[in-house]
C-alpha cells in the first residue's frame, strides 16, 4: 500500500535516498530544478510487501480449552492466541507481531455459546461480533451491547471478529468494552491452575495490556441481568459513519426505582478517553440516590470530562475529545432515561 | 509445515496443502486460480476480497486458509449458473453499476448475503451492509440502485413460481 505525499513524477528521477524503516521504506526526493538544490521537496512512504514479510508459524486448532492452555504452556512466549484474527493478522502482516505458534480457538465448540444462566447473560469469548449484534437474549438484556456491536467495523469484520478478541486486544477505543463496563460485566478466564472470574473493570491495564496471564485464555463474558427500570445507551462518535474507530465512545446505564423515580444505579463508561476504557465514578455518584434532574446533567458531563485522560492523536486532540465527551455524556443519559420511560415494566438496558 | 485442509469452493470439494501463513485470498487466487476475488488494501478495510464463508461475507485477506477448513466458500465465480448470470450481476450491468470493476465482485457478494437475509432492503439498509466495501471510482449511487433492482427481480420471480 502506498502512503505517499504528492510527488511530481519527474522527481522520481532525482531520488535523493531511501531509508529502510523496517516495515516502511521512506523515499526522499529533491528537485534539482529549484534554486534550493539539495533540499528535500518530497517524500513517499511505501509499506514493504507485507505478505512476504509475514514469518512462517506453526498452526494449531485445539478442540478443548484444556488443549489450548497446554499448547500455551508448552510453547511459551512464542505462542499467540487466535480468535477472529482481524487485528492480529494485520499486525502480523505489518511485522509488528511475529508469533511462532498460532493457537486458533475457533474450533472449540464450548467457547461460542450465548446463553442465560443463573441471572447472568453468558457470552462465549469466541462469539462473533455479528452474533452478539443479533442474538435475541443480548438484545433483550444487554441492548446497548448489541447496539455497540452493530457499530463496529464492517459486516465482514463483524462476521469474523469476536467479542473476546475485542476485549483482549484491549484497545482504549474498543466498541464492546465500554458498554460491558457500564453493564458491570465480568470476564471468566481459564489457565493451567484452573478458572477465575474478574470484573471487567479490573481486566484492562493499558493499551493492549490486560490481566490475562501467559497461560490463560478468556473463555466467557458475563453480564448480570439488570433489574426492572433499567436501560442503557451507547453513543459512538467518529468522523465517518461506518468503518471507523471511535474518537469517543460513551456508554450510559441507569436503573430507576419505579415508584420514587430515584436513580439506584448509574454507570458511565468511556472509550478512547484514557489508556484503557474507563468508568467515571465521580460523575456516576452525582446521579445515584436521587431523582435525576436535567439541569444537573451539565455537572455530570463536566465531571466525566475531568476524570478522563485522553491523548491527542490523528483522530482528534485531547481538548476536542473532552469537549465531545461533555456533550455525549449528557445525550447518553437523556437517551437512557427516554428508554426507561418508553418501556415501563420491561428491564431493557 | 504445510497442512491439509478440506473445503468446498463454489460447490466443488477441494483437498489442499496450505502453508499456515497463507491467507484464504492468496490460496483462492494463486492455488485455485480464482482471480475474481480481488486483493485491495490487504488489511480488511476495502472489501475487494470479500467472499462468503458458510454464506456470510468475510474479508478473505483477513482469514488464514486454515480457517476455511471444513467450510463452504462462495466466490464471484460461483454465482452465475453456466451462462446465466445471477440477478445481481444482471442488475449491475443494467444499472451501469460498474466503473473500473475492481470492487464489483466484493460488492456483489456482500449484496448477495444481504438479500439472502433481507429480501427487500431499504436504501439505508443497503448502504449499511455495504459500508465495508469501498468503490474507488465512488460510483455508489448506481450500486445501491442495482441491488434494490435485483431484490425486486428476485422477489418477483419467487412470487411467479409460487
Amino acid at each position: 500500500m502506498h502512503k505517499s505525499l504528492r510527488v511530481n513524477p519527474f522527481l522520481l528521477r532525482s531520488l535523493e535516498k531511501f531509508i529502510d524503516k523496517g516495515n516502511f521504506l521512506v523515499y526522499l526526493y529533491k528537485n534539482e530544478n529549484l534554486p534550493q538544490t539539495g533540499s528535500i521537496v518530497g517524500a513517499s512512504v511505501i509499506r514493504s510487501s507485507r505478505g512476504q514479510r509475514m514469518k512462517p508459524f506453526s498452526y494449531f486448532s485445539p478442540r478443548t480449552p484444556r488443549e489450548a492452555i497446554d499448547l500455551l504452556v508448552t510453547h511459551g512466549p512464542g505462542a499467540k492466541i487466535w480468535a477472529g484474527g482481524t487485528d492480529l493478522l494485520v499486525e502480523m502482516k505489518e511485522g509488528i507481531l511475529a508469533p511462532e505458534y498460532v493457537i486458533d480457538l475457533k474450533d472449540i465448540p464450548a467457547l461460542n455459546q450465548i446463553k442465560l444462566e443463573n441471572q447472568y447473560l453468558k457470552i462465549g469469548a469466541l462469539a462473533t461480533v455479528h452474533e452478539v449484534e443479533i442474538h435475541p437474549s443480548v438484545r433483550e438484556y444487554a441492548g446497548m451491547l448489541a447496539q455497540a456491536a452493530s457499530l463496529l467495523g464492517s459486516l465482514q469484520i463483524r462476521n469474523k471478529g469476536t467479542i473476546g478478541g475485542n476485549l483482549c486486544h484491549a484497545s482504549p477505543a474498543a466498541d464492546l468494552a465500554s458498554p460491558l463496563l457500564a453493564l458491570d460485566g465480568r470476564v471468566r478466564m481459564s489457565g493451567k491452575n484452573g478458572e477465575r472470574t474478574e470484573h471487567l473493570e479490573n481486566f484492562f491495564v493499558g493499551p493492549g495490556i490486560t490481566t490475562l496471564k501467559p497461560d490463560e485464555i478468556l473463555t466467557e463474558i458475563q453480564v448480570p441481568i439488570p433489574p426492572p427500570g433499567s436501560a442503557g445507551f451507547y453513543l459512538k462518535f467518529s468522523p465517518r459513519k461506518a468503518m471507523d474507530l471511535a474518537l469517543v465512545g460513551v456508554a450510559a446505564f441507569i436503573t430507576l426505582n419505579r415508584a420514587s423515580q430515584i436513580c439506584t444505579r448509574a454507570r458511565i463508561a468511556l472509550g478512547a478517553m484514557a489508556p484503557t476504557p474507563i468508568r467515571v465514578k465521580k460523575a456516576e455518584r452525582i446521579l445515584e440516590g436521587k431523582r435525576i434532574q436535567q439541569e444537573r446533567l451539565r455537572e455530570v458531563s463536566d465531571l466525566a470530562a475531568e476524570e478522563s485522560r485522553p491523548i491527542s492523536d490523528i483522530r482528534g486532540s485531547a481538548w476536542y475529545r473532552k469537549e465531545v465527551v461533555k456533550i455525549l455524556v449528557e445525550q447518553g443519559i437523556m437517551q437512557t432515561l427516554d428508554q426507561i420511560n418508553q418501556k415501563p415494566g420491561v428491564n431493557q438496558p | 509445515m504445510k497442512h491439509q485442509i478440506h473445503l468446498q469452493v463454489n460447490g466443488e470439494p477441494y483437498d489442499l496443502l496450505v502453508e499456515p501463513r497463507h491467507t484464504l485470498l492468496k490460496v483462492l487466487r494463486d492455488d485455485l486460480g480464482l482471480t475474481g476475488t480481488k486483493k485491495g488494501c490487504d488489511t480488511g478495510d476495502c472489501g475487494a476480497c470479500t467472499v462468503l464463508m458458510n454464506g456470510k461475507p468475510i474479508n478473505s485477506c483477513l482469514a488464514l486458509a486454515m480457517e476455511a477448513n471444513g467450510k463452504e466458500i462462495t466466490t464471484i465465480e460461483g454465482l452465475a449458473g453456466g451462462d446465466d448470470l445471477h440477478p445481481l450481476q444482471e442488475a449491475f450491468i443494467q444499472a451501469g453499476a460498474i466503473q473500473c470493476g475492481y470492487c464489483t465482485p466484493g460488492m456483489i457478494l456482500t449484496a448477495k448475503a444481504l438479500l439472502d437475509e433481507n429480501s427487500a432492503p431499504s436504501e439505508e439498509e443497503v448502504k449499511r451492509a455495504l459500508s465495508g466495501n469501498l468503490c474507488r471510482c465512488t460510483g455508489y449511487v448506481k450500486i445501491v440502485q442495482a441491488i434494490q433492482a435485483a431484490a425486486r427481480i428476485i422477489n418477483s420471480s419467487r412470487t411467479n413460481q409460487s
